[in-house]
């Protein structure tokens, strides 16, 4: 009587078991897709942006490969400086100091030892900012999540912050521009600079175009994420390998960091 | 008997003046909106095309603060709105907004008011950046943020 009981009692909950199995699938199959749309289409931002969150960079030398430009390759295509055309009759060599570049590639070379390192060279995203320290208008400010970059609208082209950046970030543009990419308007008689993709960052995009680059080049030397969630691949990276900020002797607390200089 | 037909004739022969001094006040103000954009076919803007004709720089005045500032990209009022409604297309070549004979020159031409927005901001819809997709994806959801908005842009 018993054992009957029992097999009966088996028999409802394999029933029971099945029931819940189909249910689970069939929930998953709904809710699955709207899960994944969701992460695909994220929507443009809404809300202000926040100092939750402080975007940063870490770049490891030792795998940033001589002769490599992926980067900067990529920023250019990204920002549109690469539509940039010399004015007539201009040298090249005027031309590649007077041109916009947000990321410059720079060779060190250990003059006792010899020995050589790679690394692009971009702005720091300081928590100080000197360049926002010297801006007569307001322009040129630090986002509250830690990006620093231009307001264009303000922008009057003094160029004090050229002065003011230590790292020799900033650009100016000296002549009219055309077919701007509409996510970076950008245009003659204003500072620029790295803003760190922005626009991508307002999308909620995972990263920005040189790191996506130096991926892709099987590189990886660059690492972006949220320097205050200590769980983000940024923050692990920071935990595991020694780094260090450029010219931190000026205390300017950067948000983009080196390992290997 | 003929008075009330009187009356009758008398109260069709005004509505129908009624009705063709509309169509002339109509006439008078002009239209800017290129035939051929998307915008051509539509009622009106974000806002009722009154409010538009006056206070569309109030809109993105504000509005470029608060994307430029706080990052906010998915406000109903956005430059890059209005070029991608508003370009019209010859031989599928998207001619630049801020040409005399396009919507935003040829209205800032007649009202002889400068317009240099575009000498930053691109005139024609230019992606770049981000792939197919994601653009789709991102102006699903502008409209879908457009539909459900109630703001009345004064608010911020």
């Amino acid at each position: 009587m018993t054992d009957k009981t029992d097999r009966a009692e088996n028999e409802i909950d394999s029933g029971r078991r099945d029931f819940i199995g189909v249910a689970a699938g069939m929930t998953a199959a709904v809710v699955a897709p709207g899960v994944l749309l969701h992460t695909v289409a994220a929507a443009p931002r809404s809300e202000p942006v926040t100092s939750d969150v402080r975007w940063g960079l870490l770049v490891d030398t030792a795998k940033c490969a001589d002769g490599c430009s992926a980067c900067v390759e990529a920023c250019n295509d990204e920002n549109g400086l690469n539509l940039q055309t010399p004015p007539e009759g201009e040298p090249d060599r005027k031309w590649d100091a007077q041109k916009a570049v947000w990321i410059r590639k720079v060779k060190l070379q250990d003059n006792q030892t010899g020995r050589v390192t790679n690394l692009p060279m971009m702005c720091q995203h300081c928590e100080h900012p000197p360049c926002v320290d010297v801006c007569p208008t307001g322009a040129s400010f630090k986002r509250a999540d830690g990006i620093v970059m231009v307001d264009r609208h303000l922008c009057i082209g003094c160029r004090y912050c050229m002065m003011a950046c230590p790292y020799k970030a900033r650009s100016f543009i000296h002549q009219d521009t055309t077919d701007q990419l509409t996510s970076v308007p950008r245009g003659k008689g204003c500072v620029e600079s790295c803003n760190l993709c922005v626009h991508r960052r307002d999308y909620g995009e995972a990263s920005t175009a040189c790191v996506d680059a130096c991926a892709a080049e099987g590189h990886h030397a660059i690492v972006f994420g949220d320097l205050k969630d200590p769980n983000s691949a940024i923050n692990q990276k920071l935990k595991e390998i020694p780094s260090r900020q450029i010219r931190e002797d000026l205390q300017l607390n950067t948000g983009v960091r080196y390992s290997g200089v | 008997m003929a008075k009330v037909l009187m009356r009758a004739s008398l109260v069709a022969v005004s509505l129908v003046w009624v009705l063709a001094a509309q169509t002339v006040l109509a006439a008078e103000v002009k239209r800017y909106v290129v035939e051929g954009s998307r915008a051509a076919e539509l009622d009106s803007c974000v806002e009722p095309t009154e409010r538009m004709r006056r206070m569309h720089f109030e809109f993105i005045k504000h509005q470029r603060i608060s994307t430029v500032h706080e990052g906010i990209r998915g406000t109903k009022y956005s430059l890059a709105g209005c070029v991608e409604c508003h370009i019209s297309y010859e031989e599928q070549q998207p001619q630049p907004i801020d040409r005399p004979d396009q919507f935003c020159g040829a209205c800032h031409a007649y009202a002889a008011v400068d317009l240099n927005c575009f000498d930053c901001h691109a005139s024609v819809p230019n992606g770049g950046g981000l792939d197919a997709e994601a653009q789709a994806a991102h102006r699903a959801a502008g409209v879908e943020k457009l539909v459900q908005s109630g703001r009345n842009g004064e608010g911020h």
